[in-house]
């Protein structure tokens, strides 16, 4: 029990701390000192402007991107349930959906802060893009007060509206809250490739500067990015819920919610490489400079750390199906498959690793006779990279089809036929898609980058019709038995986690990656950076801002999984004994 | 490629797989510590000229956690490798072994700081930037160039007068061989008769991922500004590269351009486009 004293000590506390605040900022560098009538910048003591909008504004757009993907794939969940009459669907929606609420308050807070942010330490670059896209403002804050409507009704409405409304009340909070992504894509995309504007930074065309070169593809790279983003916190929920599970229907749920969220996950995570591969084709379209500074230039660093955390990403999915298949009689079948698939996602993750431009003393340089390797130059362009990914692709979805097929076995009289029709497809894509990358180094830049549509193209007919023809393959199939959920090592929660951090991590660098490629334009050939922090920050640094962004927001999503994780929770009691219940027993009663 | 590297890392395994598992069991434990180090041999000796330390590191890395993957992948054998490890601590008989291998590893680390330390001092390895970002303008002669928009003016011949187009490849051949194959070579491949003076060596214009990679207009900016030209990250004070603007016209540079393109058989990258 909290003394008077020490409670008002509490009390105070916070108040203590906004007056700290109030007198680090009032102090020196920025306020007291003469200000001009319009100043460009202010700056802040102790910490940079620049690393503090980076910070707040990537805790924005990661929780934004959380508030926009649950919703999409709730609501799937939710109308399988629907449809299926099964009830666990509508529990699982539900349980997704709880994580909800705390996050939009910290999306829009977080939304808040950068906006005041933006005005106070950039008013230059706020004032010139008030003026180009102030017609999208009204919009946005419609839209705004519109998300929040049915974000609460959907969750406070869960079990109290008919489905059918229910149902409309998710589908209209994925339009609206899409909506508000495009609208606030257009500012930023505007920022990296500006279009509808004159020579002066004039506005020309509104819808222009909205739909410049790389706003769609932002739009629908960010979708997809967001839902294996969402899928990937959730499956960490689930994780976290799981590994503190006393009884074992909670363990059998929360490691079906931890399935499931990974399931979207990963779904999402094999169309990803084409999007990003679709936005990258876009920004070296806008201007060479962007795009080798991105690929070619110092950027090109990050992309190598990229490629080791999409692999370590690749790696893990299929670790976790691997382990998943313990839950699955009958698996044990599938067992002795899983070195080949291991050897060819290796094989692929060093080709998606291996860098251009080497790392090498003098020395080595002279023994390979130039800069490049002979051998790994060949592997540290686009033709290998894509072919790589494709296979990198085509084999997780292998796993996920043993995964599949664990338990069942075929009655089908074509059952044989069918696998090996299935090995076909397989084949043939396979030796297509190696055969476009090789071809690759043997036409000009423009057939190259062509080369990657019929590669992806290949891949998605192989995974629709393999999966189309595994349905009847498997249709009526004999069961060798049911999965038992809650059958899995400790281990798969962690790949799970692992999985949740190197996503959120992955969405840091190349958030990064996507603002810091203008270098110094605030909004790229139009309007200069002339602050201090106008230079590119060391790769190192940036590693570090935006390892620090990820622990903080794990910080808070801990406090989201804590606040989801109380209304599932018993009504609180005092033990008996305790001082509240002699009080109780103490206290008199209507009869006496 | 060292193929005797590569069939005796074969052969060895091939023995350890008919030969030495007659007599010892090995458990997957054993059989990812093999892998491991036939890898690293492969990497370390089979490819030739040798790959830089940094990417060794980088493929070994990779490679020791797909092993460690695929050891704790399945719960039986994960848990066989604990307990041959534990077995290999506490029991009797590994007594000895297990003293030797305690004494081995930090002998082995002493080992390998003594050799460290005893190579001679080299420069630190550097990231050098080879296709850093240009500029979106330079300026020629005093005339602004806008290197987003710039178009080598004799591409348009290419198609509409052949006996021009050829003319501007014949120019471009005379300057090549008057200016730059001493660097870059009678074939392009950066081997020219200086090169070898040089660090880091020129560019081979043969390699797929040189010229066929960029924009003719990235050619001009490269050849006109030369090393002075360059941005810090790609150490412009390591190259030797001309600034050509001060010898060559406008015109003799796109010539020379053409006549790059059209010795090496590649197109250049087309500008803009998608959208």
């Amino acid at each position: 029990m909290l003394t008077i004293d020490r409670r008002s000590w509490l009390l105070r506390l916070p108040l203590g701390i906004l007056v700290l605040v109030l007198v680090a900022l009032c102090s020196e560098p920025v306020w007291a000192a003469p200000q001009e009538a319009d100043p460009e910048y202010r700056a802040l003591p102790f910490i940079s402007s620049r690393v503090l909008m980076w910070a707040v504004a990537e805790l924005h757009l990661m929780f934004a991107a959380f508030v926009l993907a649950v919703p999409i794939f709730a609501l799937v969940i939710e109308f399988i349930g629907y449809k299926t009459g099964d009830k666990r669907y509508d529990q699982l929606a539900y349980d997704f959906t709880k994580l909800l609420s705390v996050s939009f308050s910290f999306t829009a807070t977080l939304g808040a802060l950068l906006t005041f942010a933006l005005i106070v330490f950039y008013p230059a670059l706020t004032q010139y893009l008030v003026k180009i896209f102030s017609w999208t403002f009204l919009p946005y804050v419609l839209l705004f007060f519109l998300e929040a409507f049915f974000l609460y009704a959907y969750y406070y409405g869960w079990g109290k509206l008919s489905p059918r409304l229910h149902l409309f009340l998710g589908l209209m909070l994925n339009i609206v809250g899409t909506a508000i992504m495009f609208i606030a894509n257009a500012w930023l995309t505007f920022m990296n490739t500006p279009n509808g504007i004159d020579e002066m930074g004039n506005l020309t065309n509104i819808w222009e500067a909205i739909n410049n070169y790389i706003w769609m593809p932002i739009n629908i790279h960010r979708i997809i990015a967001n839902v294996a983003f969402g899928g990937a916190i959730g499956a960490a929920y689930g994780a976290f819920k799981f590994l503190g599970a006393k009884t074992l229907e909670a363990r059998a749920h929360y490691d079906w919610m931890g399935y499931i969220g990974i399931f979207v996950a990963i779904c999402a995570l094999l169309p990803l490489p084409f999007a990003g591969y679709w936005l990258g084709v876009e920004i070296y379209a806008y201007d060479q400079s962007l795009g080798i500074t991105l690929m070619g230039g110092t950027f090109s660093w990050l992309f190598i750390v990229q490629a080791v955390l999409i692999g370590n990403l690749f790696l893990a999915a299929n670790y976790y199906l691997w382990l998943s298949m313990a839950r699955i009689p009958g698996a044990e079948r599938f067992r002795g498959f899983i070195k080949y698939l291991l050897g060819i996602i290796t094989l692929c993750f060093i080709v998606w690793a291996t860098p251009h431009s080497l790392v090498a003393t003098v020395e080595e340089a002279r023994a390979m006779g130039g800069s490049h390797h002979p051998i790994l130059n060949v592997l540290g362009v686009m033709s290998a990279k894509n072919t790589a990914v494709n296979l990198l692709i085509l084999t997780t979805y292998v796993s996920f089809l043993l995964y599949r097929r664990a338990n069942k076995e075929a009655i089908v009289s074509w059952a044989k036929t069918g696998n090996w029709v299935q090995f076909g497809i397989f084949a043939a894509v396979v030796i297509y898609v190696v055969f476009l990358g090789v071809y690759g180094y043997f036409v000009d830049a423009q057939t190259r980058i062509g080369l990657s549509r019929p590669q992806v193209m290949s891949v998605l007919f192989a995974m629709v019709s393999v999966t189309v023809i595994d349905i009847f393959l498997f249709k009526n199939a004999k069961s060798r038995g049911e999965i038992v959920w809650g059958k899995i090592s400790a281990r798969s929660q962690y790949a799970l986690f692992f999985l949740a951090i190197t996503f959120t991590w992955l969405m840091g660098l190349m958030g990064y990656v996507r603002a810091g490629m203008r270098q110094h334009w605030h909004v790229y050939g139009v309007m200069r950076d002339t602050s201090v922090d106008a230079f590119t920050p060391t790769l190192g640094f940036a590693g570090g801002v935006v390892s620090a962004i990820v622990i903080v927001f794990f910080l808070l999503i801990a406090i989201v999984f804590f606040l989801a994780g109380l209304s599932g929770r018993k009504d609180w009691e005092p033990k008996s004994g305790s001082r509240w219940v002699r009080a109780k027993a103490s206290a008199p009663t209507e009869d006496s | 490629m060292n193929l005797f590297v590569f069939l005796a890392i074969a052969a060895a395994m091939v023995l350890i797989q008919f030969v030495v598992t007659r007599w010892v069991k090995l458990n997957r434990l054993a059989w990812m510590g093999i892998w491991w180090v036939a890898l690293w041999a492969a990497f370390s000796y089979g490819i030739n000229p040798p790959l830089p330390n940094s990417i060794i590191l980088l493929f070994m890395a990779i490679i020791t956690i797909a092993l460690v993957a695929y050891l704790s992948a399945d719960n039986e054998e994960l848990k066989q490798a604990q307990d041959s490890i534990v077995r290999f601590m506490v029991a009797r008989q590994y007594r000895v072994a297990l003293l030797i291998v305690l004494f081995a590893i930090p002998a082995a680390v002493a080992a390998w700081t003594y050799v460290s330390m005893n190579e001679a001092p080299q420069p630190p390895s550097s990231g050098r930037t080879i296709h850093p970002p240009p500029p979106s303008s330079i300026t020629f002669e005093g005339t602004a160039i806008d290197l987003t928009t710039a178009n080598n003016p004799i591409r348009e011949l290419q198609h509409t007068d052949e006996a021009a187009f050829a003319e501007h490849v014949a120019n471009g051949r005379r300057i090549y061989f008057e200016n730059c194959f001493y660097c870059h070579g009678d074939n392009m491949q950066g081997a020219g008769m200086f090169a070898h003076g040089y660090d880091p060596l020129p560019a081979n214009f043969n390699d797929a991922t040189t010229i066929a990679m960029l924009q003719e207009s990235y050619l001009f900016w490269r050849i006109a500004k030369g090393a002075p030209g360059l941005p810090s990250e790609s150490t412009p004070w390591s190259s030797a590269m001309p600034a050509w603007e001060d010898f060559l016209t406008q015109e003799e540079i796109w010539d020379v351009i053409i006549f790059l393109y059209e010795f090496t058989g590649f197109e250049p990258r087309a500008q803009g486009m998608p959208h």
